[in-house]
């Protein structure tokens, strides 16, 4: 479950930062993540979540530090990186104006997949979400929940290494909360590193391991056992409480 | 390439998909076409004389008959004095004020020669020019009448008449006979279709994926900036050549407007000109944000671009500083390729020079925008 | 008993605080601003000195099939008359395609043969004047200017006597409210009621219309804010802004192309903020009634900006339109606009003359601001 057994490094972080002008959103960050593990990235809103995890896809250059992903350096060799990992944004990303096969089909076609593979990879894939009555509905018809899982889904159409998932639950009931995250257990269970940032602290437990941010620098980072029984917390939300408190008080 | 192929199956699914896009793509130029059409003249037909005639003879009625008889003045209720014809200016009741003087039919018998007062109302500018063109040959034609009806012309003209070295003047009005300011502006307007899909739909559509987060998404894939930016460039590419080819068989068939030259050269032309069109849209979604700020900016761009060309009023009335500065202008080398091509039936040749320009304006601003996309910010 | 709306009434600063922080949202987005203040300066800049349709380089081309001295006279003429300028003489008319293919000529005089032997007979010679018509004002202009030329020419022949018998009736034309048909002061107004269209009705409606996608008004409509004062706080930032642009274009305008303003300035800015008020509405009920941004772009410019451009007189004449066009254009709001803004500026005219359009506008504003809440009750609430 912890998967810090397994193999190489997914991600390694060395000291990464991100200035803009006089500010400094990310600050010397460092961490690793292992292959197959389920990293949950927490933070509040304007901690520098967004920035951090803008750098490791390759959207933004970092300033200092570094980073490499999937193996490869996300400065130099962004590119390769991309080739490697999946992305969830936050508002998911699907084209509204285009069917739930007409989605499937292009990032597939995107990531390389053959022909046949689409068309293996669209029938599994709809069957696993229940969606076979909607798969020619174009996506803006379908309900938040579905949306969610197929945008999910599709992040991962390619058997990428990492999938970087940014507040993939927002807005929804926790009924389906419950099932993305049993979605992405799936997905790490069969190996995929799952990086995901939220800032509903009681997703936390659902991680092999988190990190907590504040004001641009890594606070904690630990199994959310471990940093519970650090902060005398019984919720990783009162962990939070006391370091961002803390961080004021600073 | 495979990935290029998705890609494009993508775009044009979502245009074909986008009932704005087409609609605003036909129903504009369409709509104007049909405006422009019917209201683009500067012909004055009726325009309200007001006759202040203090001679009151034979000769001023007869003047104000002619004025009458050309169908383009329309004879207004007489006030009684000037002040109340100046009146009738002020309430936008007159057009025009002919002030016959107390001695025209005496000065025209005794010295040959009278005049009359014009006043026009220049409020409107364009109106006032025509109506005083009309004016003078109104007055000439009548002059000349005259010169054979007047007591105690007849002899002298006689005499005169012969030996009396004349030039007959004809004109010709090549290209537009009909002087149709229709013809003129249709070329304007495919210009102004092809220009707006090119610029304004490209920045709208890659600024709309930028709002949704779907371009995000996209830069986060390994596609390259050359896939991207093929992508998004030649659907809206054919949908420019499309909407041309719309614009130009409502012309045709609609309003009349022949094409003289060859209709293969203005596709190839128009595919030089939409390479610049659709870079300075691509360029400006690099730099704004929002849709609204897309459409402002490019809406800002276009009408500059547009008025600098020549649409309205030509390139060499305009100063010399202005004059140079159109010479950069991509638009107006391309709409001297429309006109001359739709109108005056040029071939390659003929056009060589503006088409040459155009190319080079093309790959400048192509290469410009490409430079300006990123996949990924620094 | 009572009733809920009356206990959660609030004082008027609310609304006051509302339409500040709309008024920053505005002033935040500086790209847009720029546009704003940008373009009516640039486009004043472009209509008073770069647009016109005078004719100041007139290039001629003759066809001299047998020159001799009548011809060289007449040459010499042409090359000496200020506004032309002789760029070629050929033998035949065989080169005169090429030259209006290639723009290198705008008017051609094809002379006769034995054009000196004629006259000297005091026979009449032909002249044929070929102009380049594809632009019908220009074309008739050019002609205008090359036959006074030639009547010159004419009159001063060997053997020309003073034509007794044709008298001369000349006309001393006024061209009243602009003598010198400055194109400025003609495309000023017009320009105001553009700007203006386009800062309030294009911009309010896609303004709304965003908020209305992105679910931001539902969140307005849920807060003690009544739908009116919704209306009205998003409304009145782009009147603000409206009303200073006016002043910048009327500033600029009279600054580099002195253009006249006869009238009362106070009067000017008042019919214009009746007009924005006529414009925002319309820019609201737009935003009602269409389900997109883009839907809502598309009907602002086809429901504001073209008409206001192309029907409202600003640059081609109403009363050179076709009889049937004519009254439709009363329902354009520019069209009133811009005959007040022309009153005033040029005519120095006040509200006796102008109490019509004035009416007229103002009944436009009430109907439309009725029509526009009415819409926004209906469909975003």
């Amino acid at each position: 479950m912890t998967g810090s057994a397994r193999g190489d490094r997914s991600i390694e972080v060395d000291g990464l930062t991100r200035r803009f002008g006089t500010f400094t959103a990310v600050d010397a960050i460092s961490f690793d993540v292992a292959q197959g593990e389920v990293f949950g990235f927490l933070g509040a809103n304007g901690a520098g979540k967004t920035t951090a995890i803008r750098m490791l896809i390759g959207l933004l250059a970092p300033t200092a530090g570094s980073a490499r992903v999937a193996g490869y350096d996300v400065a130099t060799q962004a590119e390769m990186v991309k080739r490697n990992i999946g992305y969830m944004s936050q508002r998911f990303s699907l084209y509204e104006d285009l069917t739930v096969r007409e989605n499937i089909t292009l990032y597939g076609g995107i990531y390389g997949l053959s022909d046949e593979a689409i068309e293996k990879r669209t029938a599994e894939l709809v069957d696993r979400l229940d969606l076979r009555d909607d798969v020619d509905t174009r996506v803006k018809s379908i309900p938040l929940g579905w949306k969610q899982k197929l945008a999910f889904s599709v992040a991962v159409l390619h058997d990428p290494k990492v999938v970087f998932l940014d507040e993939p639950t927002g807005g929804v009931d926790p009924i389906t909360r419950r099932q993305f995250w049993e979605l992405i257990y799936t997905t790490a269970a069969a190996g995929t590193t799952v990086f995901v940032t939220t800032h509903y602290m009681d997703e936390a437990e659902y991680c092999d391991r988190v990190s907590i941010m504040v004001d641009g620098r890594i606070v904690a980072l630990g199994t959310p056992s471990e940093l519970k029984a650090q902060y005398e917390a019984r919720t990783i939300d009162d962990v939070f409480v006391r370091l961002a408190r803390a961080g004021n008080a600073a | 390439m495979r990935i290029l192929r998705f890609l494009l199956r993508k775009e044009y699914l979502q245009i074909f998909r986008d009932r704005f896009m087409v609609a605003q793509m036909l129903l504009l130029p369409v709509i104007q076409l049909a405006i422009l059409a019917n209201a683009a003249t500067f012909e004055v037909k009726g325009a309200r004389l007001v006759v202040v005639d203090e001679d009151r003879t034979t000769s001023s009625r007869g003047l104000i008959d002619r004025f009458v008889a050309s169908r383009r003045f329309q004879l207004a209720p007489a006030p009684v004095s000037t002040r109340g014809a100046d009146e009738a200016m002020l309430r936008r009741q007159a057009g025009a004020i002919l002030r016959i003087p107390i001695a025209f039919e005496r000065d025209l018998v005794r010295t040959r020669a009278a005049q009359v007062q014009l006043v026009l109302n220049a409020e409107d500018g364009a109106a006032a020019g025509v109506m005083l063109g009309y004016a003078q040959r109104i007055v000439a034609d009548y002059a000349d009448e005259l010169g054979a009806t007047l007591p105690g012309a007849s002899l002298a003209m006689a005499t005169v008449r012969a030996g009396q070295p004349t030039l007959d003047v004809r004109t010709r009005g090549w290209y537009n006979p009909e002087l149709d300011y229709r013809f003129y502006m249709v070329p304007g307007i495919l210009v102004q279709l092809v220009t707006m899909v090119g610029t304004f739909l490209t920045a709208l559509n890659i600024v709309r994926e930028k709002e949704l987060g779907t371009l995000e998404q996209l830069n986060v894939t390994p596609i390259t900036r050359g896939q991207f930016i093929a992508a998004k460039l030649i659907p809206l590419w054919s949908l420019g050549l499309l909407g041309l080819a719309i614009g130009l068989a409502v012309a045709r068939f609609a309003f009349h407007v022949p094409i003289r030259g060859s209709v293969l050269l203005v596709f190839g032309t128009a595919s030089v000109y939409l390479l610049a069109a659709l870079s300075v849209g691509l360029l400006v979604s690099t730099m704004v944000e929002t849709q609204q700020q897309a459409m402002f900016v490019t809406f800002f761009i276009v009408l500059v671009y547009l008025l600098m060309s020549g649409l309205f009023t030509p390139v060499r009335s305009m100063p010399t500083w202005a004059q140079w500065i159109a010479q950069a202008n991509p638009t107006m080398h391309y709409m001297e390729i429309m006109r001359g091509i739709m109108l005056r039936g040029a071939g390659l040749r003929e056009i060589a020079h503006h088409l040459a320009v155009l190319a080079v304006c093309a790959v400048a601003v192509f290469t410009l925008s490409v430079r300006q996309y990123a996949k990924r910010a620094v | 008993m009572i009733t809920p709306r009356k206990r959660m009434r609030r004082p008027p600063s609310t609304l006051g605080a509302f339409v500040t922080k709309e008024l920053h949202h505005i002033l935040r987005d500086r790209q847009t601003l720029a546009i704003l203040l940008l373009m009516p300066l640039v486009q004043v800049l472009l209509f008073g000195y770069a647009l016109r349709t005078d004719i100041r380089d007139l290039r001629v081309a003759v066809v001299d099939p047998t020159p001799d001295v009548a011809t060289q006279r007449l040459r010499t003429r042409l090359a000496a008359t200020a506004r032309f300028r002789l760029v070629t003489v050929s033998p035949t008319t065989k080169v005169l395609p090429e030259l209006f293919q290639r723009r290198t000529a705008d008017v051609a005089i094809v002379l006769p043969t034995s054009f000196a032997s004629t006259l000297g007979r005091g026979d009449t010679a032909q002249v044929l004047l070929v102009t380049d018509a594809s632009d019908p004002n220009t074309g008739t202009t050019m002609q205008v200017y090359v036959r006074s030329v030639l009547a010159d020419f004419e009159r001063e022949l060997e053997g020309a006597r003073p034509r007794a018998g044709a008298p001369i009736i000349g006309i001393a034309s006024r061209m009243r409210f602009n003598p010198t048909l400055e194109s400025a002061n003609l495309f000023v107004p017009g320009l105001i009621a553009l700007v203006l269209t386009l800062v309030s009705a294009l911009m309010t409606a896609i303004s709304l219309s965003r908020e209305k996608e992105l679910g931001t008004l539902e969140v307005l409509l849920v807060s003690p804010l009544r739908p009116w004062q919704i209306i009205v706080g998003k409304v009145v930032p782009y009147l603000v802004l409206g009303f200073a642009i006016t002043c910048l274009v009327l500033t600029a305008a009279r600054i580099a192309f002195h253009v006249p303003l006869r009238g009362s300035v106070t009067l000017l800015l008042a019919e214009s903020v009746l007009f924005t008020i006529v414009s925002l509405s319309l820019g609201v009920l737009v935003a009602a009634r269409t389900s997109s941004q883009r839907a809502a772009m598309l009907g602002a410019l086809v429901g504001t900006m073209m008409p206001t451009a192309l029907l409202s007189g600003m640059i081609f004449p109403i009363t050179s339109m076709p009889g049937w066009l004519q009254p439709v254009t009363r329902i354009v709001p520019a069209r009133w606009f811009i005959v007040i803004a022309r009153g005033i500026m040029l005519k120095g005219i006040g509200i006796e003359y102008l109490w019509r359009e004035t009416a007229v506008l103002a009944g436009m504003a009430l109907l439309l601001l009725v029509a526009a809440t009415r819409s926004f009750h209906a469909h975003l609430d």
